[in-house]
């Protein structure tokens, strides 16, 4: 599995065989210093940003009582199925001096009211956050929920208070799923173009799209490339550094349905109160805004073609998300069972792809591609067979989105004990067998929670999907992305209110199937 | 009987995926079939097309070569570097015939890059203006945009307006917005700006806009404008067609198009960019190309090509829409567009001298 991710890394590596000193000269003196700045700031602060969210928010949802919980508890997922530019073009479309927002404040409460600014640093971090902070949030409710009620219990028996048992219990517990889930964030928003470039904001990413579409120099594009994939290598070897001496298993994985406990009335407000804000900054506005736009065009949108995009991104997402869980199965399982220094290389490489701006990925894959078919050429096959077809889509997207999948697969497989693996083999149930008989009925949340990830995921994908579809074949990613990156927003918000639409479905589906499964 | 219901639902699941994948394609292959229906007597193979000019402005005018000729046209959209790229990693093997791509800069990096052939057409070499068409003849302009000035008819006389460069006076001090020099735009517009005046003067200029900025620089044309409009500055510069949207939806805006750099005495005008189209050195298929090229520099092409996207057409005698002429006629810069591609860079470089962001 880590074969294509490997063979595009070293595509980027490559490009340090030619050095164009002027282009890189240049980019360092002026602009790279700046970006990574730039870079860091905003990776740490959105990393804090969505822990804080995600970690305060599946707490009380999970683990405490209070009015609307239930409902809070999976519409807080729901921000993470608009893609990242469209979060920051209707967030911006809102907020901004002249946004909708803004202008009926000023119209309607008092004319001296101005927001700050959203064009600024904040509202980077903002507009990141708010569509990232759901991956956290259902790692870590994952992890409150299979955390077992005893622990809590002798929490509680040994005097903690609530506040006490929060810090001194859950939270040292739950952290795997926690750095995980930032882990993924921090990817994420590294390898994020469009959601900065609504902010003009000036990143590394922003400055490999501007030395090769600006001053034309693809090589010196690969060698930022591989700056950032250096990034990625330090963060990650550090989180596997700081778990390395931990485990994190269960006395009992059967988790009866707990007794929550009851906020009194304040704190209930309280609760209610952050759930609420978060919930409407980071889901009713940015839909609002989008309903502003379609409605005026909805009968110049709802068209034959508009129907079958929907489709499109629908089957499409629901084949990959099938595919690519299965693959991280065995890649977690692999790992798990052959504890090998080579194992567990190329379960590192193979969840790199998801660091790599997508457009820089997408072209390091189809070098190797466009290779098999020049040679499948040469024995008389009608060229291109490999390229346009749906299996290098979903090879892509497999390399792409791995780590997605692979993250809270493997972190529920962590909590089943190695015991139970020896038990199994002793009654010679091993191998594959295992894992379908007495792993996967252990691990269900985890691998839907990767299923819903993933599902999401693609649906939101744009770089490999523009690249690798077949004529005629669109998506609703691809037909934002032509409208959008046209100015018009208004037409853009019909396929976007769709995509989220769509996007939801299955995430309603499989969290309340996972709820189910939990209790 | 837990795995039975999980192999229940696994086969749901895949029944779903089938399902959702024939009927998104076969919906394709209907299309297909019914413009090829309507022409058996022209069956010939498709013209293949990788595109960086969107969907929704090819797709009625391709529809339209199809209906005539009965030739039908595939094509994938993406970004032009990307496309670029791919072309070259896809070599001979390339399913693609033609190249469309906005703005000359990018049209000379792939002449550059060698992916293109020559176009060798009397037709285009007759009807497209020789500064908006490749010296070597590998690409040719198919529409023609402007980029100009806007400013405030509420707080701004249109006599306080001269050039590009003028700008830069203390005048417009916190009263200009520009969009960011990451848009390709900018950079060719100030690639011409270091073409007509060399590079030291051209960054006082750019220097000088930036001293005077009232917002830092914006995403996009569009909100420039509506920065203007909302009070916040008062002049800008943007594509006409961005204005053209904006006033067909509201025309009470209090905004209007200034051509700067008009005087007879100098070399310069109002700059313009193109979006172009070159033919691959490795098409199956260059003499269908040529006619689809050849196709849309005829006048009827030219309006709904150009007029889609509310931009000037490249034929000297093409029909402008009524309310792009309303703006009134202006000098072009007769810089020769292939000239940006080579000074697209130091544009760029220029750019971030000067904190340009």
């Amino acid at each position: 599995m880590s074969l294509p991710t490997t063979l595009a890394l070293v595509g980027v590596l490559t490009a340090w065989l030619d050095i164009d000193l002027l282009v890189l000269g240049h980019l360092f003196e002026f602009v790279i210093p700046n970006a990574v700045l730039n870079t860091l700031g905003l990776v740490v602060c959105v990393a804090i940003v969505t822990s804080l969210i995600a970690v305060i928010s599946a707490w009380l949802t999970t683990v405490c009582d209070f009015p609307g919980r239930a409902f809070f508890s999976w519409a807080l997922i729901l921000p993470m199925a608009i893609p990242g530019y469209v979060m920051a073009f209707a967030l911006v479309g809102a907020l901004e001096y002249t946004g909708s927002f803004q202008t009926y404040l000023r119209e309607s409460i008092s004319s001296s009211l101005i927001l700050p600014d959203i064009y600024s640093f904040g509202g980077v971090v903002l507009a990141l956050s708010l569509t990232l902070y759901p991956y956290t949030y259902l790692l870590v409710r994952n992890a409150f929920q299979t955390q077992g009620k005893q622990s809590l219990e002798v929490g509680q028996s040994l005097g903690l208070s609530v506040r006490q048992s929060f810090w001194r219990v859950s939270l040292p517990q739950a952290r795997p799923w926690i750095v995980g889930g930032s882990l993924l964030v921090m990817m994420e928003t590294l390898a994020d173009f469009g959601t900065v470039a609504v902010f003009n904001y000036d990143t590394l990413t922003t400055t490999i799209y501007k030395s090769w579409f600006g001053l034309f120099s693809f090589q010196s594009a690969l060698q930022i490339a591989s700056l950032l994939l250096l990034f990625v290598i330090v963060v990650s070897l550090l989180e596997a550094q700081s778990r390395h001496k931990q485990r994190f298993t269960n006395a009992r994985n059967t988790v009866q349905a707990r007794s929550r406990i009851l906020l009194p009335s304040k704190q209930a407000y309280l609760a209610c109160a952050f759930c609420g804000v978060i919930f409407f900054i980071g889901f009713m506005l940015p839909i609002g805004q989008l309903l502003l736009w379609a409605i005026p065009h909805l009968s110049l949108g709802l068209t034959d073609q508009f129907w079958r995009y929907m489709l499109g991104s629908f089957s499409l997402s629901l084949l990959a998300m099938t595919i690519i869980t299965v693959f991280a199965l065995l890649l977690a399982f692999a790992a798990r069972t052959q504890n090998s220094y080579l194992a567990n290389w190329s379960v590192k490489i193979s969840t790199l792809g998801y660091a790599l701006p997508g457009t820089v990925l997408a072209v390091g894959l189809l070098a190797p591609i466009a290779a098999i078919d020049h040679y499948l050429a040469r024995f008389g096959f009608a060229a291109p067979i490999l390229q346009g077809s749906i299996v290098v889509m979903l090879l892509a997207y497999s390399v792409r989105f791995m780590a997605v999948a692979f993250s809270p697969i493997e972190n529920n497989l962590l909590r089943v004990t190695p015991s139970i693996d020896a038990a199994s083999r002793s009654l010679s149930v091993s191998g594959l067998s295992m894992l379908w008989r007495v792993h996967f009925p252990m691990i269900r949340v985890g691998v839907l929670t990767a299923m819903v990830l993933v599902f999401v995921d693609v649906m939101k994908e744009l770089p490999i999907t523009l690249m690798t579809r077949p004529f005629g074949f669109n998506t609703l990613a691809v037909r934002i992305y032509e409208l959008s990156s046209e100015g018009l927003w208004q037409r853009a918000a019909l396929p976007a209110l769709a995509i989220v639409l769509v996007g939801l479905i299955p995430v309603v589906i499989l969290i309340l199937r996972a709820d189910k499964v939990q209790q | 009987m837990r795995t039975n219901q999980l192999k229940a639902s696994l086969r749901y699941l895949l029944a779903t995926i089938v399902a959702g994948l024939l009927a998104a394609c076969t919906a394709d292959q209907d299309v297909e079939e019914a413009t090829q229906a309507a022409n058996t007597d022209h069956l010939s193979e498709p013209i293949v097309v990788y595109s960086s000019r969107k969907q929704h402005l090819i797709e009625p005018v391709f529809e339209q070569f199809t209906q005539q000729t009965g030739i039908t046209v595939e094509y994938t959209t993406d970004k032009a570097g990307v496309l670029i790229e791919r072309i070259k990693i896809e070599g001979q093997n390339t399913p693609a015939d033609l190249l469309i791509t906005v703005d000359a800069g990018n049209l000379g990096y792939a002449a550059a890059e060698g992916i293109f052939q020559a176009i060798n057409s009397a037709v285009i070499n007759e009807t497209v203006a020789p500064h908006l068409r490749d010296e070597q003849d590998l690409w040719t302009g198919l529409s023609l945009r402007a980029r100009t000035i806007v400013y405030s008819t509420e707080r701004v006389k249109p006599d306080d307006l001269s050039t590009y460069q003028g700008l830069g006076e203390s005048q417009w001090q916190g009263r200009l917005c520009l969009r960011t020099s990451k848009k390709v735009y900018n950079q060719s517009l100030v690639a011409m700006l270091i073409a007509e005046q060399g590079e030291v003067k051209a960054e006082q200029t750019v220097a000088a806009w930036i001293a005077n900025l009232a917002i830092s620089p914006t995403s996009n044309d569009t909100k420039v404008m509506q920065a203007i409009a909302a009070g916040q500055c008062d002049v800008g510069i943007v594509n006409t067609y961005y204005f053209g949207r904006l006033e067909a939806k509201n025309p009470d805006l209090p905004l209007a198009l200034f051509w700067p750099n008009q005087s007879e005495a100098e070399n310069s005008g109002v700059h313009v960019n193109v979006s172009g189209a070159g033919i691959l050195k490795y098409s199956n298929n260059p003499d269908q190309a040529r006619r689809l090229l050849e196709w849309l520099a005829t006048e009827q092409a030219q309006a709904l090509f150009a007029g889609l996207n509310k931009e000037y057409p490249v034929i000297s005698h093409g029909a402008i829409d009524p309310q792009v002429s309303a703006w009134g006629a202006f000098k072009q810069s007769p810089l020769a567009l292939s000239k940006a591609f080579q000074l697209q860079p130091a544009a760029v470089k220029l750019m971030d001298r000067v904190s340009y962001k």
